[in-house]
């Protein structure tokens, strides 16, 4: 009687993977990499093989040569016959350029006329009541008052503390980015749905488009657009792109074949069946995809202050270089301010539930009350404007300015914990930071490379092998080994700290519908805001190095772990977790021979999100003094040398795919032992 | 409507050896064995038959009903009649031509005019409303405003939903979204008329009350009909005709009474078992022939159903002549045949 339930519950949950001989290789592999980390470099010095500890320079491919020169015949010489490549980027950065200046004279700097400091102001900004006015009305017509409010004290905010000037430029380049990237993402999301192999191109594409660093983007840009807000936009559109195409394909798709057969039975031509019924249909899920243009277009505007966007991320930019607490955190907070706001209003028109039926015959001006109140709002202030210059600018005298608050509250943090914060530091870098570079650096290449193979191997057999072992060699072969191997450690810590935090968060939340609750709350928040944000407060309070970065990228990349644990636990079959209770497991057997061992594949793909997330914050730390791919591509950036910087983002791309295929082939292989694929 | 009648209006859709196989290279095997390929040589080449060899006559203004399972292929079948999904080999007949070899503009002008189909979920577009969805088909047309939606309100009147056209599918009910989808399909006022399982996603009395409604509305407009369902009751309810599907192939045709007087094999006659044969046999089919010689109660019809005139004939002492349809005396029926056939016993079924 007393051992009936062992068995069973043997049967219920798979419970933890015994050591077998695959286990028993890696622990072999483990010991073997430490004593190879420890003595490796006196051993291969001994042995005449230098080159397994450091990949001489005279083997290196000369592909960062050979794309610059390529760069450079594309700016010189290349020609499409009727016109030549520089003139395209000319042509293009025009197309841009236009509704640009109509968006920042609109929001910003009014309408002028002439050049330079003699110009004139023909027709002033939207006033920063109309602003206001048009914001609020949104929030009401995409859901209720009570968001109408929020939005509307949002940018309230930036008036009041003295961020609404900076904030209206980057929000012009967020409202002429925005429709760029949703069309172009919409069209090649239609043309992959229409042309299976447009999207079988496409989509390895897309893969490598969002795992190469932001910076990666930059770096070409810069050369071929110039230092500039055009520039910066291109970047922006390009960066913001990627979701909007997946979403649209993924959303045409899940039309449902009713709908499609409907269209096809009633007639429609091509053109008729994706804009009158395929479209419209999958609107809910394409509203997602704008929400996510519109985050990432943000995420994007601020980093690409580097390359000569203005905004609050040239403020953020300035004040760091400067060592401006105040003014940094300012600007900070209020890119934290504008990113809630932007992301509330857009998924709430995300949500938003279709129109009720409405009989009443009315008026045009009945039919649309807000658009009337908006244009009066706009016009009105605009008017009473010229007499009363505070209804069109916030005046200055009434502004508030925390920059001294929190400057203040950092110098007293700094002041008055200086010790604990050090401790804290060199604690971490001591005992681990430190050890784990140590190792990973003592690690010869070719080791490496065959142990990533045998894991490819072992997962995915020849065809992951092979991948693996490519992708690793040409970080390798490029030079870069050190630095990548630097990336791999800061990354490595960050996740497992992320992990570390992340799960168990991630199991309460799944437990606990309050904390579930709260936790969920946070970390949509922590989600939506630009990864620039994340550094402000490190810098302020560890300066720069490795901890500062690290604690960033924890943060930022936090967010999928805690989400796709609490999904796992939540999504299991509640008849699985029954049959334990029946069996009579207490709360901790549940958790641990049920819960988690089932929810693992899923955790083990938060953990792969975490990965990708870290990379991709890892990069922009090297705006505070890390020392690895990351700032490779930085320097790139910064001395605009395109074949460095792709070669770099390639090389950070490829850790990213080489994480990637191997975690999800361990998830699919865990899911199909557990009998959920 | 019924029997006689039926047999000598012109065939309106045809389907002629039609296959239906899933899988790569369909073609090909299906013409390397003689377009006859047997049941394990499809299996051994990996393909899935969906539709094999169907042959099939639809007459003008016949409800003719394809039932089978879930699996079966019945909408696969309608699938390839409507040319949704691309037949592997045969012939698609309407009125004469060959729909398979119709080009894309041409099925397009086909579909826009001559046929209609209903949904088994509706396929409502949700960002249309009532009257949107009605005139849709007429705005693909390129019909203008006025005129379409003047013929939009006609429709959505003659399925009774006057007074909801603002509203968005989502505020319907099941059985009002499916009044939207049928009176969708009616309105191009198409020959050829398509419902796929229409009845299926909804509450049984709601399906009672639309079968009702989609027999009033057959009554009306006389419409060439396919319609497909899993549910036999319906099939025997509404069928002029019914084709029965299993694995892809049509195993009987005909109509509900030769279905259940006399099943093809033991599959279809599963299905009859449980059917109350009053509702489907006739007086013909069990009276006793004679020239109505000896005394007669009354009078009933051949092409009465026995449910219908179980009463009277119970009722009476003696039995009742039988008439057929030109008034002639072809037999007569008795309180014992009534009653065998009322209580399932021996006789003739």
């Amino acid at each position: 009687m007393s051992a009936s339930p062992q068995p069973r519950l043997a049967q219920l949950g798979p419970g933890w993977p015994r050591i077998g001989p695959v286990g028993g290789f890696w622990m072999l592999a483990l010991v073997a990499s430490f004593v190879l980390a420890a003595y490796g470099k006196a051993w291969t010095a001994a042995l005449g093989a230098r080159w397994a500890m450091k990949y001489p320079a005279g083997w290196r491919l000369s592909l960062k040569r050979d794309i610059s020169a390529f760069m450079d015949w594309l700016i010189e010489e290349a020609s499409f016959g009727l016109f030549t490549f520089t003139e395209l980027t000319r042509g293009l950065a025009w197309l841009i350029e236009r509704p640009y200046e109509l968006a920042v004279s609109l929001f910003a700097t009014g309408f002028l006329q002439g050049l330079g400091s003699e110009a004139v102001q023909v027709l002033p900004p939207l006033s920063w009541i109309g602003v206001i006015a048009v914001v609020v009305a949104m929030g009401h017509y995409a859901r209720d008052w009570r968001l109408a409010a929020f939005v509307g004290l949002c940018f309230g905010y930036l008036a009041v503390f003295g961020q609404w000037d900076s904030a209206m430029v980057t929000l012009s380049s967020i409202v002429i980015a925005v429709p760029f990237g949703v069309a172009g993402g919409l069209l090649l999301g239609i043309a992959g749905y229409r042309w299976p192999w447009f999207e079988r191109a496409v989509t390895p594409v897309l893969d490598l488009m969002q795992t190469v660093p932001i910076f990666a983007y930059l770096v070409p840009i810069l050369f071929l657009f110039g230092f500039g807000p055009v520039a910066a936009l291109v970047a922006t559109i390009i960066y913001a792109m990627p979701p909007m195409v997946r979403v649209t394909m993924l959303a045409l798709k899940s039309v449902p074949e009713e709908i499609k057969d409907f269209g096809r039975m009633a007639g429609c031509s091509r053109r008729q069946m994706t804009w009158k019924v395929l479209v419209p249909s999958a609107k809910p899920g394409l509203m997602v995809g704008v929400n996510q243009v519109i985050m990432l277009s943000l995420n994007m505007v601020i980093i690409a202050s580097m390359i000569g966007a203005g905004g609050l991320g040239y403020d953020v930019l300035t004040s760091l270089r400067r060592l401006d607490i105040g003014g940094g955190l300012e600007a900070g907070v209020a890119i934290v301010v504008l990113a809630v706001a932007l992301d509330r209003l857009s998924q709430a028109f995300a949500q938003r539930s279709l129109p009720e039926h409405d009989d009443r015959p009315r008026s045009l001006l009945q039919r649309h009350p807000w658009s009337a109140t908006v244009v009066l709002v706009i016009l009105g202030s605009g008017l009473a404007g010229v007499f009363a210059p505070a209804l069109q600018s916030y005046p200055e005298g009434a502004q508030v300015t925390t920059g001294a608050f929190w400057e203040g509250l950092v110098r007293g943090i700094n002041v008055n914990f200086f010790d604990e914060l050090e401790a804290l530091k060199t604690f971490m870098l001591v005992t681990f930071l430190v050890p784990v570079k140590r190792f990973l650096l003592g690690l010869p290449w070719p080791w490496v490379i065959l142990l990533l193979g045998v894991a490819g191997w072992q997962l995915g057999r020849w065809k992951l092998a092979l991948l693996t072992v490519l992708l690793a060699f040409f970080i390798v072969a490029n030079g870069l080994w050190p630095k990548a191997m630097i990336t791999v450690y800061l990354c490595g810590v960050s996740v497992v700290i992320a992990g570390l935090l992340g799960i168990p968060l991630g199991i309460l939340a799944a437990q606990n519908e309050r904390a579930g609750r709260i936790v969920g709350g946070v970390i949509d928040t922590l989600q939506t805001l630009p990864s620039f944000v994340y550094l402000i407060p490190v810098v302020m309070l560890f300066r720069v190095g490795d901890f500062s970065a690290m604690i960033a990228v924890i943060l930022y990349a936090l967010a999928p772990a805690v989400r796709y644990t609490a999904h796992g636990i939540r999504a299991l079959d509640p008849q699985l977790v029954e049959a334990g209770v029946v069996a009579g497991c207490t709360r901790r057997q549940l958790l641990w021979k049920i819960k988690l061992p089932l929810a693992l594949p899923e955790i083990m793909l938060g953990l792969n999100q975490t990965i990708m997330l870290a990379l991709s914050m890892l990069v922009i730390t090297a705006l505070v003094g890390t020392r690895d791919l990351g700032q490779e591509v930085y320097i790139a950036l910064t001395k605009a040398d395109t074949g460095r910087g792709i070669v770099a983002g390639l090389s950070v791309a490829f850790i990213a795919i080489i994480a990637d295929r191997l975690i999800a082939a361990g998830a699919q292989r865990a899911k199909r032992r557990l009998g959920l694929a | 409507m019924r029997g006689a009648l039926l047999s000598e209006r012109p065939v309106k859709l045809a389907c002629r050896g039609v296959w239906k196989l899933f899988g790569p290279g369909a073609e090909g095997f299906l013409r390397d064995h003689g377009g006859a390929p047997a049941r394990a040589a499809i299996d051994a080449a990996g393909l899935i038959p969906a539709v094999r060899d169907a042959h099939l006559d639809v007459r003008q203004g016949e409800i003719f009903i394809i039932m089978g399972l879930s699996g079966s292929g019945k909408s696969t079948l309608v699938r390839c009649l409507s040319r949704l999904i691309e037949p592997t080999a045969g012939e698609i007949l309407f009125d004469g031509q060959d729909l398979l070899r119709a080009g894309e503009r041409e099925m397009i002008e086909l579909r826009r005019h001559k046929m209609g189909m209903v949904f088994q979920h509706f396929a409502l577009l949700p960002h249309l409303t009532v009257l949107g969805n009605v005139a849709f088909p007429l705005e693909v047309q390129g019909l203008p405003r006025a005129e379409r939606e003047a013929r939009a309100r006609e429709v959505v009147e003659l399925v009774g939903l006057q007074g909801r056209e603002g509203y968005y599918p989502r505020e319907l009910s099941g059985g009002q979204q499916q009044r939207v989808g049928i009176a969708r399909s009616l309105a191009v006022e198409p020959e050829l008329w398509f419902l796929d399982e229409p009845f299926s996603a909804l509450d049984p009395l709601i399906r009672r009350e639309m079968q009702d409604e989609f027999l009033r509305l057959q009554s009306l407009l006389h419409k060439t009909i396919v319609f497909i369902t899993h549910d036999f009751d319906e099939a025997i309810r509404l069928a002029d005709r019914i084709a029965i599907m299993k694995d892809g192939e049509i195993i009987q045709t005909g109509s509900p009474e030769e279905l259940v007087v006399a099943p093809s094999d033991d599959y279809v006659a599963e299905f009859t078992r449980d059917i109350p044969r009053a509702k489907v046999l006739t007086v013909g089919s069990v009276m006793t022939p004679g020239d109505g010689s000896g005394a007669t109660a009354g009078e009933v019809a051949a092409s009465d159903r026995i449910a219908e005139i179980a009463d009277r004939v119970e009722a009476a002492q003696r039995p009742h002549a039988v008439l057929d349809d030109d008034g002639r005396v072809v037999g007569s029926i008795g309180r014992a045949a009534v009653v065998d056939v009322l209580i399932g016993r021996g006789g003739r079924s």
